[in-house]
């Protein structure tokens, strides 16, 4: 009896793991780990190689846009009939062009970003040993990889991925016969999304219940690092939101495989008239973008949140306006709900309500900008150390303004006519979700590298991967603007067939050459990542001098974290280059009666006691020291 | 000795208080899925005159409301031996529960045969009467999963794991049930003004 129960103190206390260490098997440590931060590691580099697959693919379609009449032998060694005559066939370039946002948008920039952030930096940012469930937590990662499995399977069917573009509406997601990837590849799509929809809820549950029930003492709300309310904030927008995308999901399936109408209307095949009667296509945009729009934001918060961490760290300089970016999170989180109708600008759909959604698109512009603002209002004078995580925050910021402000255009429903479905739309949220949110996420690994992996990355690699990557995003992203005004419309396989778009071949080429450069560079950052994690230098403990619970545990992960008891917060995150104090950093951890030199009475407020304390201690200050002058 | 042990349990109290609440917030994931589901049928039917439920909805979906009804009952009942720690007695008013809910299924297919025969299959070119099917399809998943929750908490009982963690299961699942009593009227609710 006694004996279990002092297993019992030594499993939950978090004391004296060495021991414990010795029972797990390389399979429960490596791969069936409950242990939080080696599921961030897990789901990291997952989504790296992701990433990687999902960048090639993009290549691939790029080489067809540049050069379109040009033949490539080596992509037939490599496609086979895809690719007969050394040219992509235009079912496949569908493919490509579907599977690509599906993989960056979903596999990439929400299970890759949410799933490392969250899980590596909810316990440790706010001291906690572990997840609420880490059973669930780790059934969210491997629920995410057999999706990922499941997707890429899809290459390897007769009939090809699925090609309906990311969005997969229908009909022509639905009907097997409308395209050749809406055949077996399609169901292999939805039945990889039904798994990662599981694992992203699981996923984000967790995360939510980690976060209001398990802070450590001293560590209320407002005092919670900014990465932390976005990892939670972007955890609710997925609770809410992913359900929707299931009962969308859903009855497509049915669509699909039990021939009903849910969808379908009116259709006619190859001359042959399809029996699906009375259903609506646009019924599926509405579920899909009830989903979809919020989506991007939870692709978009958690590298804002990241983003808010490294800028102040770097700048030595408090967040600028920390309740401000908060409300804007809440803000856009609510926000995010009531604007999917900006997608639909042209479907139809009645005027008044076309306006309706008009407004709250522009108005979630309003939280947005003043994150913005609030970034750039930290930077404004601060001491910037240029860590190339600093720099790539810095990118997210510039991306995020600049793809920010043409949502404003497309926000307008009447523009919206011309604008939509042109390269313009690709222009806008390449650069504010896409470079933006990649832009944020290699912030946050260059940036908690030391954390994940005890070791440093290289920094000049980092610097020659930053330049490639945002100067590279420019290139190929910028340009796109003027061909979607000038209507090029996107998803189309060639431009040489029609007239007016000819002139843009030599944009194309420009933009694929560019493409291609920069995904090189890619390279300096896989190098430097998967050489660091065993020959990196060696990380200390706070190698950034931040103020957040992670810097207080040891480099060597342990199972429970600290070592000891966790330890108590005093104070928010962001006391850098506080005035009055001999340091330019004063780590959460540090009470206040610890730093009588810098505290200020508004760190006090509703604390009377305290505030008196500290005057009389300032009164003391001063007399001592008028003492001493006159000595 | 006696704080050895208090230490850990406490503990593991500790951490049961998070786990509950994840049960709620999935809770939440499922009523965002039925508010979609309902808010498909709504926009999908939308003031047309084609569409909408044409049919009497068949009186088998009384007889589910009433079976659940009283299995939320018999949860109740179970629930509350649980706390007065009269084990058999729970175990009774399990068993009750989880056969009421195989008398739900029961009659929820009764009713799927029903509108089939009286014109309204799950293959229409009216989608709102698919819609029936969809909504009751999906409730019975969730019964499905609540029944393996309330034999999981059976047989673990049964087994004589430690009165807090029998709790903690009494309490999940109940907390469970009581949701698919109450989804399920919402969405009995929801047909009867539709038709
Ligand atoms: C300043 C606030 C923003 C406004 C007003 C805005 C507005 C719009 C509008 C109106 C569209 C539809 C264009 C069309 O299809 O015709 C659109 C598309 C899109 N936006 Fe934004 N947007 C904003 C910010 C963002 C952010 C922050 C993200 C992601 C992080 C984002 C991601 C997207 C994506 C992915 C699409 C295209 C989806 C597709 O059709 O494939 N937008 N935006
Ligand atoms: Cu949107």
């Amino acid at each position: 009896m006694s004996s279990t129960a002092i297993n019992h103190t030594l499993e939950h206390s978090g004391h004296a793991h060495d021991e414990h260490a010795h029972h797990q098997s390389f399979l429960t440590k490596y791969i069936f780990s409950t242990d939080h931060k080696m599921i961030a590691k897990q789901f990291l580099i997952t989504g790296i190689i992701m990433a990687v697959i999902g960048m090639f693919l993009s290549i691939l379609f790029r080489i067809q846009l540049g050069w379109p009449d040009q033949s490539f032998p080596l992509l037939e060694t490599f496609l086979g009939k895809w690719a007969e005559g050394g040219r992509i066939k235009p079912d496949f370039y569908l493919s490509l062009v579907t599977i690509h946002g599906t993989i960056m948008v979903f596999f990439v920039l929400t299970a890759g970003l949410s799933g490392t952030f969250s899980n590596l930096l909810i316990p440790l940012q706010l001291g906690a040993r572990d997840m609420a469930s880490p059973l669930v937590n780790m059934l969210s990662y491997w629920f995410f990889f057999t999706a990922c499995v499941i997707m890429m399977g899809s290459f390897f069917t007769e009939t090809g991925p699925a090609s309906a573009g990311w969005t997969i509406y229908p009909p022509l997601s639905a009907l097997p016969k409308a395209i050749s990837g809406s055949g077996i590849g399609m169901t292999l799509w939805l039945i990889s999304m039904v798994f990662f929809i599981a694992s992203s809820l699981m996923g984000a549950l967790n995360y939510i219940s980690t976060i209001l029930n398990m802070r450590t003492k001293g560590m209320d709300l407002w005092k919670m690092p900014l990465t932390i309310w976005a990892l939670f904030l972007t955890a609710i927008l997925g609770t809410l939101s992913f359900p929707v995308l299931v009962a969308g999901v859903v009855l497509l399936i049915f669509d699909r495989s039990f021939g009903t109408s849910f969808y379908l209307s009116d259709l006619v095949v190859q001359g042959q008239i399809l029996p699906q009667q009375g259903g609506s296509p646009i019924l599926f945009q509405h579920l899909f973008w009830f989903l979809g729009h919020p989506e991007v934001y939870i692709v978009i918060m958690p590298a804002l949140g990241i983003t808010s961490e490294v800028i102040a760290t770097n700048s030595r300089k408090p967040i600028f306006g920390y309740h401000a970016m908060v409300y804007s999170l809440i803000g856009i989180t609510v926000l995010s709900f009531i604007v999917w109708g900006h997608h639909m600008f042209v479907t139809g759909m009645s005027p008044f309500l076309g306006g309706v959604f008009m407004i709250t698109t522009l108005i979630i512009a309003v939280p947005s900008a003043v994150k913005t603002f609030n970034y750039l209002a930290t930077l404004w004078r601060g001491n910037i150390r240029f860590t190339p995580a600093m720099l790539f925050a810095i990118g997210l910021v510039s991306f995020f303004i600049s793809g920010g402000l043409t949502g404003i255009f497309l926000g307008n429903a009447a523009l919206d006519i011309n604008l939509h479905d042109t390269y313009f739309v690709v222009a806008h949220f390449h650069l504010v979700m896409g470079s933006a949110a990649i832009c944020g996420m290699l912030s946050g690994v260059y940036h908690w590298f030391p954390k994940m992996f005890g070791r440093m990355m290289d920094e000049k690699l980092g610097y020659l991967h930053f330049w490639f990557t945002f100067i590279g995003a420019y290139l190929v992203f910028f340009p796109m603007h003027f061909m979607g005004l000038d209507g090029v419309p996107r998803r189309y396989y060639a431009f040489t067939e029609f007239e007016f778009m000819k002139e843009w071949l030599t944009v194309n080429t420009f933009i694929s050459w560019a493409a291609i450069i920069s995904a090189l560079g890619q390279v300096a950052f896989l190098w430097n990542f998967f050489h660091s994690i065993f020959y990196g230098k060696r990380a200390t403990q706070n190698p950034w001098q931040s103020n957040t619970l992670e810097w207080t545990t040891p480099v060597e992960h342990l199972h429970g974290n600290w070592p000891g008891e966790i330890p108590t917060v005093y104070r928010w995150p962001y006391d850098y280059s506080k005035p009055g104090s001999p340091v330019d950093f004063i780590p959460q951890t540090i009470p206040f009666s610890e730093t009588m030199s810098s505290n200020f009475s508004h760190d006090f407020e509703g604390n009377p006691e305290a505030e008196r304390i500290q005057l009389e201690w300032q009164k003391n200050d001063e007399a001592e020291r008028l003492a001493e002058d006159k000595v | 000795m006696l704080y050895m042990t208090k230490i850990p349990l406490e503990q593991e109290i500790q951490s049961l208080k998070p786990k509950k609440f994840l049960m709620w917030l999935f809770i939440i994931t499922s009523c965002m899925l039925f508010a979609a589901l309902t808010s498909a049928y709504i926009v999908y039917t939308g003031g047309n005159p084609t569409r909408g439920i044409k049919v009497q909805l068949p009186v088998a979906f009384l007889y589910s409301s009433c079976l659940i009804i009283i299995s939320s009952l018999t949860m109740h009942y179970a629930f509350k031996a649980t706390k007065e720690l009269q084990f058999a007695k729970q175990r009774l008013f399990l068993a009750l529960t989880i056969l009421l809910g195989f008398a739900f299924f029961a009659s929820q297919w009764i009713a799927w045969t029903v509108l089939f025969e009286s014109g309204a299959p799950f293959v229409n070119s009216n989608a709102s009467e698919s819609f029936i099917y969809v909504f009751s399809a999906f409730h019975i998943l969730h019964i499905f999963a609540g029944i393996g929750m309330m034999v999981y908490t059976f047989i673990k009982q049964n087994k004589g794991i430690p009165q807090y963690r029998n709790m903690f299961n009494m309490e999940l699942t109940s907390l469970f049930w009581h949701f698919l009593d109450i989804l399920w009227i919402y969405l009995y609710v929801f047909l009867l003004l539709n038709q």
